[in-house]
C-alpha cells in the first residue's frame, strides 16, 4: 500500500509531546498525459455525448423546447412526447433498467462506466486538460505548484481556472436550461431579469462542477461514490478488468534496450512508474487489482507505449481477468451474466412496449360520492360519474363522451355541451346516465365510459364502471 | 415563553455548539506514543486475521464540520431559533403564510378578474370561465347538489328549467350570494288530518298522478282557502318567495302520496347558506354563469 493518506505529527509547543494529526489533504494526484487506444475510446465516444448535452436544449419543435422539463408545469417534454407525474412509472422502470444495465457491463467489464462515460470521469478529465493546456504536462505542473509565486505562475494559474469555470457556468448552463427553458436563461442572465431559483440553481452547479472536478476528483469515486461501493460485489473470477500480468512482468528492474535481459532474471516490467504516473485515482496497479481502479485503461495505453519503445509484446498491463491469468482463457459465457443480460432485455422489452402503447390520453372515472347510489326522477333511474380527462397529448382537442352497456338498455347521457381540453390540461367533467325504470332490470351491472377525441379518433380511453339501481 | 426558559434555551443551545466545536477541535490529534509503528498504524481491530488500518481522514471531512458548525450560526443568526430571540430576517410561519396568501391572492385576480365586469350570459358562452365554474363548483356545491348539479333528497336540481326562487342570472346570484331560506309551515294544525289527506290528493291531481277524486275534489276547497296564499291560485307556485310550483311533477321532497301527505301535515324547512362570506365575488359569479349553463346542457340518446 503506497497510496495511503501521509500521516503529519507536529510538536507541542514546548516540545514534549508529539501529535499525529487524525484529519489529511490527500496529495494532489497529477497525471501525465498519455495517449493510446483506450484514451481514443473514451475521447471519441465522450465528446459526442458532451456535444449532445450541451446542444439538446437548442433544439426546438413546433417553436418550443424539444426536451424541457416544465417542473412548475409539471410536464416533461421530450421531444414528440409529453410525460407527466401519472408517468412516474416509467421513470421508475428507466432507472431499473440502468440499474441492471449497470450490473450486466460491471459483471462483464468492470468499472468501465466509472472509467469511461461518468461525468465525475469525463469531467475531471476536461478539467486536467485545462491545467496541461495552461500549465504544461505532469513534471512541469509539480514544479509550478511547488515553486513561488510570480507572474508567470499567476498567468498560468489564473488561466487554468479561467477554463475551469467557463466549463461550470457553461454546464450549469446547459443543466439548468434543461428545466427553464436554455433560451430564456440566457436572455433572462443577460438582462439582470432571471427568477432568483434559476439564478441560485446556475450559481450552484457552477460551484459544484468547480468544486467537484477541479478539487474533490478521484476522492468522490473513493470515498462518496455508492455505486463505487457496491459494483466490486459483482466482479467474478472472469470479469475483464486491468491486470497487471505479474508472471510475465516480475522481477522488475530497469535495463538498457535490447539486452538479453532474461538472462539477467528480469522480467517485462522496466520499473518505470508510467502506469502510476498516468493513473487518476493514484493507485500502482502492479500491486493486484484494487478497489479504487476504475477500469480506465490510461494505465494500459502508458505501459504499451513503453513496451512499445522497449520493443517488448503489448499486453503486460491488459484487460483480463483473474481467470486468464491463471488458466490462460476467460469464460466470457457464465450463468450470472447470462441472467442479468436476460433480465435487461426482457426489461428493455417490457419498457419500449410501454412507451409505444401508451395513450396521450387518459380518463378516470368516479362515481358521485354523493349520500346516495342513485336517482330517481321523472320515472328515471339517474347514476352520476365524474370523469377525470387527462390530455396529455401536444395539442388541445375537442372529446366526446360516450356510454357502452348492456345490449337493449337505452341509455341516456347528459354532459356539457363542449369538453375542450389545452395541451397537457386535466379537467374533471360530471357525466349524469339514465334508464328508464321499467326497463333497468339489474340491481348493478357494469358499464363503460369511452372518453375519445373528436377529431382524432385515435385518442381514445375506455373505462369500466358500475350502473347501479333499485334492487329488485 | 417566560424570560427564564427563554434563557434557559439559548444557554443550553450555544453550550451544546460549544461543546461540540471543542469535541471536533480537541480531537483532532492525538498524542504519538513511542511503541507504535509509525508506517502501520492498526486501530487495533483484527477480524479473520484482517486487521484495520488507522489512517488519517480526508481534511475535508472535517471541514465539512465546521460548515455545519457556521451554517448552524448563521441559521440561528437569520430565523427563530434561541429561545425568544426571533432571529435577524423577521421570518414568522404567520409572515410566511400571509405571503402565501396574498400570491395566491394575486394570482387569482389575475384570472378571475377578467370576469368581474362581464355579464354572467357572456361568461356562459365563455369556454375557460366555464370551466374555472365547474371547478368551483365542484369543491363547494357538489356535495349537496350532486357532481352534476342534479340535486338529491331536500336539495333542489339545478340542471333542469324549474327554479324555487327564478333562474334568472341575477336571482341565481342572490341565491348563491346571500342564500335563501325556505319554510313550507305545517298545516295539520291548521286543517286536521283528513284536510292533509285530502289536499295530498289534490296535488297529486294537480300533477296528473294517479288520485282518488272525491278527495282530490274536498281538497280543492282547502287549496281555495289556504295553501293558494303562496302556491298560487293555481298551484304554479311564487318565485318571490321560492313557494315551489305544485303542478310540474319535479318534487324537492318526493312525490309519493305518503312525502306528499307528510310535507302537508308537518311542514318543511330548508336552507341554501350564504355564500359571500366564504368565496370571492368574482368566484361566485364564475360559478353563477357555470349554474346557468348547467340547464342548457344536452342529453344523448343512445
Amino acid at each position: 500500500m503506497n497510496d495511503r493518506i501521509p500521516t503529519r505529527e507536529e510538536q507541542d509547543g514546548d516540545g514534549e509531546v508529539r501529535y499525529r494529526m487524525l484529519y489529511e489533504s490527500e496529495d494532489k494526484v497529477y497525471i501525465r498525459h498519455i495517449r493510446g487506444f483506450y484514451t481514443r475510446i473514451r475521447k471519441y465516444t465522450g465528446l459526442p455525448l458532451l456535444a449532445l448535452f450541451f446542444f439538446i436544449p437548442w433544439l426546438n419543435i413546433e417553436g418550443r423546447q424539444a426536451v424541457h422539463f416544465d417542473l412548475p408545469a409539471r410536464q416533461f417534454h421530450i421531444f414528440w412526447t409529453t410525460f407527466g407525474p401519472q408517468d412516474g412509472f416509467l421513470l421508475a422502470w428507466l432507472l431499473i433498467i440502468a440499474a441492471f444495465a449497470l450490473f450486466a457491463v460491471t459483471t462483464w467489464l468492470g468499472r468501465v462506466w466509472c472509467g469511461f462515460t461518468c461525468p465525475q470521469t469525463v469531467w475531471t478529465l476536461m478539467f486536467i486538460w485545462a491545467e496541461r493546456i495552461c500549465e504544461g504536462d505532469r513534471n512541469k505542473r509539480m514544479k509550478l505548484d511547488a515553486g513561488p509565486w510570480n507572474a508567470e505562475k499567476i498567468l498560468r494559474k489564473g488561466g487554468t481556472h479561467a477554463i475551469w469555470i467557463f466549463i461550470s457556468l457553461a454546464t450549469a448552463l446547459a443543466f439548468v436550461g434543461y428545466f427553464y427553458g436554455i433560451r430564456d436563461l440566457v436572455v433572462d442572465l443577460a438582462g439582470f431579469q432571471a427568477h432568483p431559483q434559476g439564478v441560485f440553481w446556475v450559481g450552484f452547479f457552477t460551484f459544484a462542477t468547480y468544486m467537484n472536478a477541479g478539487f474533490l476528483r478521484e476522492q468522490v469515486c473513493k470515498y462518496m461514490c455508492p455505486y463505487a461501493r457496491f459494483q466490486s460485489v459483482m466482479y467474478d473470477r472472469d470479469t475483464l478488468t486491468v491486470h497487471y500480468d505479474a508472471r510475465r512482468g516480475e522481477t522488475r528492474g530497469p535495463r538498457k534496450k535490447g539486452i538479453d535481459y532474461r538472462a539477467e532474471g528480469l522480467g517485462d516490467c522496466i520499473d518505470c512508474y508510467w502506469c502510476v504516473q498516468v493513473c487518476p485515482v493514484d493507485i500502482d496497479i502492479r500491486d493486484g487489482l484494487q478497489y479504487e481502479c476504475i477500469n480506465c485503461g490510461l494505465c494500459v495505453d502508458a505501459c504499451n507505449s513503453v513496451m512499445d519503445k522497449m520493443e517488448y509484446p503489448r499486453g503486460l498491463i491488459r484487460y483480463t481477468s483473474e481467470d486468464e491469468l491463471e488458466t490462460g482463457k476467460t469464460q466470457l459465457l457464465r450463468p450470472r451474466l447470462f441472467g442479468y443480460a436476460l433480465v435487461l432485455l426482457l426489461m428493455i422489452g417490457l419498457f419500449v412496449q410501454q412507451v409505444v402503447t401508451r395513450s396521450p390520453i387518459e380518463a378516470e372515472v368516479l362515481r358521485d360520492r354523493g349520500a346516495r347510489l342513485f336517482r330517481e326522477s321523472q320515472g328515471l333511474i339517474q347514476n352520476v360519474y365524474t370523469v377525470k380527462i387527462n390530455n396529455m397529448d401536444q395539442a388541445p382537442h375537442e372529446f366526446t363522451i360516450r356510454v357502452e352497456g348492456k345490449v337493449g338498455y337505452d341509455y341516456t347521457l347528459r354532459m356539457p355541451r363542449d369538453i375542450y381540453l389545452k395541451a397537457g390540461e386535466i379537467f374533471a367533467v360530471p357525466i349524469r346516465v339514465s334508464i328508464a325504470k321499467e326497463q333497468l332490470k339489474d340491481a348493478k351491472h357494469d358499464i363503460y365510459i369511452v372518453v375519445q377525441a373528436v377529431d382524432k379518433p385515435e385518442l381514445v380511453d375506455k373505462h369500466q364502471t358500475v350502473f347501479i339501481g333499485p334492487k329488485r | 415563553m417566560s424570560t427564564f426558559w427563554s434563557i434557559w434555551v439559548i444557554v443550553l443551545t450555544l453550550a451544546n455548539l460549544a461543546l461540540v466545536t471543542w469535541i471536533l477541535f480537541a480531537n483532532r490529534r492525538v498524542a504519538v506514543s513511542d511503541q507504535e509503528d509509525p508506517e502501520n498504524r492498526t486501530t487495533g481491530h483484527v477480524y479473520d486475521g484482517i486487521e484495520e488500518y488507522d489512517n488519517p481522514l480526508p481534511r475535508w471531512w472535517f471541514l465539512l464540520f465546521i460548515a455545519t458548525l457556521v451554517f448552524t450560526g448563521i441559521y440561528l443568526a437569520i430565523y427563530p431559533g434561541l429561545g425568544n430571540f426571533k432571529g435577524f430576517s423577521g421570518w414568522t410561519s404567520v409572515g410566511q403564510l400571509e405571503n402565501e396568501e396574498a400570491k395566491a391572492r394575486e394570482k387569482f385576480d389575475e384570472t378571475f378578474g377578467l370576469y368581474v365586469e362581464m355579464p354572467i350570459e357572456e361568461i356562459a358562452d365563455n369556454r375557460e370561465a366555464l370551466k374555472m365554474g365547474a371547478r368551483i363548483f365542484a369543491n363547494n356545491c357538489a356535495v349537496c347538489h350532486g357532481a352534476d348539479g342534479g340535486g338529491n333528497y331536500g336539495f333542489p336540481n339545478l340542471t333542469d328549467s324549474d327554479w324555487l326562487y327564478g333562474g334568472s342570472p341575477e336571482d341565481i346570484l342572490k341565491t348563491i350570494h346571500e342564500g335563501r331560506k325556505g319554510t313550507m309551515p305545517p298545516q295539520g294544525p291548521v286543517i286536521g288530518e283528513a284536510g292533509v289527506r285530502n289536499a295530498a290528493e289534490y296535488v297529486l291531481a294537480l300533477n296528473g298522478l294517479e288520485h282518488d277524486t272525491a278527495m282530490a275534489t274536498e281538497g280543492q276547497k282547502i287549496f281555495g282557502s289556504v295553501c293558494y296564499v303562496c302556491h298560487g291560485p293555481d298551484g304554479k307556485g311564487n318565485q318571490a318567495m321560492g313557494a315551489p310550483n305544485l303542478t310540474d311533477n319535479i318534487w324537492l321532497y318526493g312525490g309519493s302520496r305518503e312525502q306528499i301527505q307528510h310535507t302537508i301535515r308537518s311542514g318543511r324547512s330548508n336552507q341554501m347558506p350564504a355564500q359571500k362570506e366564504k368565496l370571492r365575488e368574482d368566484k361566485i359569479k364564475l360559478v353563477a354563469a357555470y349554474v346557468y349553463s348547467l340547464s342548457r346542457q344536452e342529453e344523448v340518446e343512445q
